[in-house]
């Protein structure tokens, strides 16, 4: 099996694995991380999303040989060494932004990549960065409530 | 929030007119300060019905060494934040931060039997049951410390897990109060509760703590839990419900897929064991490539779904019959519609998981199940074996508002766990599975006829509804759960359910002095199984609608002829709320507000929902702009996560109302993905608002299924009164909308009578089925 040097979280990782093998089972049953959530495998959800090179991208499609260099970060990455959460992870929280919370990975890593680009979203802008996610509770107007409030405190 | 008087008429609660603990919460935090006394008041009940199977404190409550409390809850989180509300009970009775109060939800054995999570029935059942096992724990602690401090209950302040003097200030916790031992004292009526009036934490919006945990990654669901060695499965699951396993070569497996671990063929069951998940995925794609299964069963044509429907039903069954509604309707002219609703899924983001370990003795689950101890009785049938030795343990899953597949992905890993002893061995569905194999929510036909007198009033009604079971949830029968179906000999599910929710809502909670309600029941060509409200969904959707149709024909305001078929003041007050919530909104050309009302089940939560709609006449496309709910459960226990309950409810019924149906043809079912089952997106997400009405003097009802309901119909007739056209089978697309003719009462396109604003002697035509192929758009 061919060996893998993945820089995630800012660590360098060597995982040992088959070629095809896509990243969210690298995420989740090699490295242990919980944030990326397995919900379609379609890349049709959003639910598994991280980020690559700062930019959002469902992870369930997604070979470990197509990696490279890339650097990922999941949910796990997204808070400072000290601890202290991401403005949009905070925002969650504030808002209270979740029922079941298992969209929630993929809620908050697509704003991540959003306010990369684009620190003050419109509520349009915002809905269309999420057209990707599903949320099946309708936390939907929490979460783009979050998502504002995450823009300001930035 | 509406105000609403402190002291009103209370049907349970008398005044005992006695002080005991109150709490100021800046004086408890510091310590430097001893607290107010909290008046009591006498709860006298009835008890929940889950005391009925657990009657004694120690069931619900332990007092651990540290003083704090654990409570015991045989309730599931399934996002509904039912943990919070369990949390604050406690903490509110007993007068402790709600950081010394954990709450054990779910397992075998540990928690008590407390059924299904489900019927919006837990803050009812499990959040009352801890209230008053908590009161009574606080009466026991007063005893004791009454004793040992040889001072007078009224000189005793009770807080923060310990009993102190007030004259001595000398003080004990609860552990040295109880010594080790643990309260068995029974809940007896009437018991001091506290007033309401006192409340610190019951009733507010307390955050719910897991949020953070979840924007951490901390392993909060099912999909989340870690073994060491533990090794992960998949089930390769038939073409069809009734397809049987002819042959399987699994000679090239091990070449193909490494990892393999184990592959175990059981009757029609086929099931296969990796070191890694992937590995999983890959070696139940080879298996079913490398299968022969026998022609399943066929279904109907879409496009004749409801008719089918029809024809194998029995009945009807009369539920209610009030009045003489023949001879009401013999005297006058009638209005009749009819309403219909497709097969919808549960749709759970994250598919279904289960963990089994079989440790040579025990058989160890982890389960999103919603009834963790009928689970283990259908284990225990299946597996023929002792139910004590299924030992079950609750975990959070991902939300499915109702009964969704985590028993059966739990009933896999069990059989797989026997045939691979030893390690835990997780069972992940696919999307694909998920999907196609839930219990979907059954598809349902409403027809309603009703006659106004001559002060426009409604003088007869009849409801006629064809319903599915609304509820196949695992009991005793083995063949409740899915993987028993095809085992070698497979288990047949002896019984249909729960047939009842099928007319839930169906009779109008309006005043009518004719009403008759009958049921025909079928036993239908898909799995079905309870999805949140169940037959409340379709019938309210009809109502809501057939409401609004005859307040046109009585030439009347919608929510003014609502209001004069109304007598409860609380339905009035919900209705006159959201009256007031959408009362400055400029309606432009294209739009239009619709309203809906209900109470659930007739007994339960109150609720007016208002919808505003754009419509595009050109093209029937729909714009859910915001949606505006007046909601009264009695009691509120949280008010954020009541809040929260509301606001998803209605989103996820637009998504109903406006985008699912289970699709299929007459070999399988298509529907197999999110591309082919859309819900509701972002951009198509409306505004919504809720207002709540507390009040705190009536007995707190669930909230979960409320909303559900009455925004399909809100939306109905919003649409409606945007464009004109009036949709009688969900869910409401532009096809639909360009095909429905522009006047109401005479605008169901399904008839092919075009007015059935008459005497309604002849059974109408059978509606088209939504699957029937939509005229192109104009």
């Amino acid at each position: 099996m061919p060996t893998y040097h993945l820089h995630i979280n800012g660590s360098q990782k060597e995982i040992e694995t088959e070629a095809d093998t896509p990243m969210l089972y690298v995420l989740r049953d090699y490295l242990e991380l919980n944030g990326p959530k397995f919900g379609c495998g379609l890349s049709q959800c959003g639910s598994c999303t991280v980020l690559i090179d700062g930019k959002a991208s469902t992870s369930c499609l997604l070979p470990i040989s197509s990696i490279g260099e890339a650097k990922i970060t999941t949910l796990e990455g997204l808070a400072s060494h000290s601890g202290k959460l991401h403005a949009v992870q905070q925002a969650f929280v504030d808002e209270q932004a979740a029922q079941c919370g298992y969209c929630l990975n993929g809620m908050v890593m697509t704003a991540v990549g959003l306010l990369n680009t684009n620190p003050n979203p419109s509520e349009s802008e915002i809905k269309n960065a999420l057209e990707g996610n599903l949320c099946r509770c309708g936390a939907h107007t929490r979460i783009i409530q979050a998502i504002k409030t995450a823009a300001k405190n930035l | 929030m509406t105000a609403i008087p402190l002291r009103t008429r209370r049907k349970f609660l008398k005044d005992l007119g006695y002080i005991s603990v109150g709490f100021s919460l800046l004086g408890a935090c510091s310590g430097v300060e001893d607290p107010m006394m909290a008046e009591r008041i006498a709860f006298e009940g009835p008890l929940p019905g889950s005391m009925g199977r657990a009657k004694n404190v120690n069931a619900w409550l332990q007092i651990l060494e540290d003083g704090s409390i654990r409570v015991l809850s045989g309730k599931v989180e399934l996002g509904q934040g039912i943990r919070t509300a369990i949390q604050q009970m406690a903490a509110e009775e007993l007068d402790m931060d709600l950081e010394m109060v954990q709450v054990h939800l779910a397992e075998t054995s540990v928690t008590p039997n407390e059924g299904y999570t489900g019927a919006s029935a837990s803050i009812q059942n499990s959040a009352m049951s801890v209230r008053y096992a908590a009161a009574t724990a606080r009466q026991e602690l007063l005893g004791l410390a009454s004793t040992k401090l040889n001072t007078p209950i009224t000189d005793l302040l009770l807080y923060n897990g310990k009993v102190k003097s007030k004259q001595s200030k000398e003080s004990l916790t609860f552990a040295e109060l109880l010594e080790g031992v643990q309260i068995e004292r029974e809940v007896i009526l009437p018991l001091p509760i506290k007033d309401f009036r006192e409340h610190r934490y019951v009733g507010k919006a307390i955050p719910r703590t897991d949020i953070l945990d979840m924007v951490n990654g901390k392993a909060v669901y099912i999909q989340d839990l870690r073994f060491p060695g533990m090794v992960h499965a998949r089930v390769v699951r038939p073409p069809g419900y009734s397809s049987q396993l002819i042959s399987l070569d699994e000679s090239g497996l091990r070449k193909e897929v490494s990892g393999v671990m184990k592959t175990v063929i059981k009757g029609s069951f086929v099931g296969v064991v990796t070191k890694r998940e992937y590995q999983a995925i890959k070696a139940e794609q080879y298996l079913k490539n490398h299968s022969a299964w026998t022609a399943t069963s066929t279904f109907p044509k879409p496009e004749n779904l409801y008719a089918h429907i029809k024809m194998i039903a029995t009945g009807p069954e009369t539920v209610k019959n009030e009045g003489d509604v023949a001879a009401a309707f013999e005297s006058a002219e009638t209005l009749k519609a009819t309403y219909s609703k497709p097969y919808i899924k549960h749709a759970s983001l994250g598919p279904a998981c289960g963990i089994a370990l079989f440790d040579g003795e025990i058989l160890h689950l982890w389960s999103h199940s919603q009834g963790i101890y009928p689970l283990r009785e259908a284990l225990a049938t299946m597996l023929t074996i002792d139910a004590n030795k299924i030992h079950i343990i609750g975990v959070p899953g991902a939300g499915c508002f109702g009964h969704s597949t985590a028993d059966d992905a739990a009933t896999d890993a069990a059989i797989l766990a026997l045939e691979y002893p030893g390690k835990h061995v997780r069972v992940q569905w696919s999307r694909h599975d998920e999907h196609s194999w839930d219990p979907y929510g059954p598809a349902m036909i409403t027809t309603l006829e009703a006659s106004l007198d001559k002060n426009n009033k409604i003088n007869a009604w009849k409801t006629e509804v064809w319903t599915d079971s609304h509820s196949t949830r695992p009991n005793k029968d083995a063949g409740t759960v899915l993987a028993a179906r095809y085992l070698d000999p497979p288990h047949r599910m002896k019984s249909r359910g729960y047939l009842g929710g099928g007319h839930r809502n169906g009779d109008p909670y309006y005043r009518i002095p004719n009403m008759t309600l009958n049921a025909h029941y079928y036993e239908g060509p898909f799995r079905t199984s309870s999805l949140r409200s169940l037959g409340s969904f379709t019938n309210i959707f009809a109502l809501e609608s057939f409401m609004d149709a005859l307040a046109e024909k009585a030439g009347q305001d919608p929510l003014e002829f609502r209001l004069n078929h109304l007598e409860d003041d609380r339905a009035i007050e919900v209705i006159q709320k959201v009256k007031v919530l959408t009362g400055s909104q400029n309606i432009l050309d294209g739009e239009g507000i619709g309203h809906a009302f209900m109470r659930y089940k007739n007994t339960d939560a109150y609720i007016a929902v208002a919808a505003k709609v754009a419509v595009d006449k050109d093209q029937g496309n729909i714009r859910l702009i915001k949606m505006w709910a007046a909601v009264d459960v009695g009691e509120v226990i949280n008010l954020d996560g009541l809040t929260n309950q509301i606001e998803g409810g209605m989103i996820q019924a637009a998504s109903w109302t406006l985008k699912e149906q289970v699709t299929f043809n007459t070999n399988k079912i298509t529907s197999t993905d999110w591309a082919n089952y859309p819900i509701l997106r972002f951009p198509e997400v409306p505004d919504v608002e809720v207002a709540i009405i507390d009040r705190p003097n009536e007995e707190a009802k669930g909230a979960g299924e409320v909303p559900v309901p009455p925004t399909a119909a809100a939306i109905a007739n919003a649409i409606y009164r945007a464009c004109g056209k009036q949709v009688y089978d969900l869910p409401i697309t532009p096809e639909k909308i360009l095909k429905a003719s522009s006047k109401m009462l005479h605008s169901h396109t399904n008839y092919s009578t075009p007015n059935h604003f008459v005497k309604a002697k002849n059974e109408p035509p059978l509606p088209a089925s939504p699957l029937s192929k939509p005229p192109s758009p104009v």
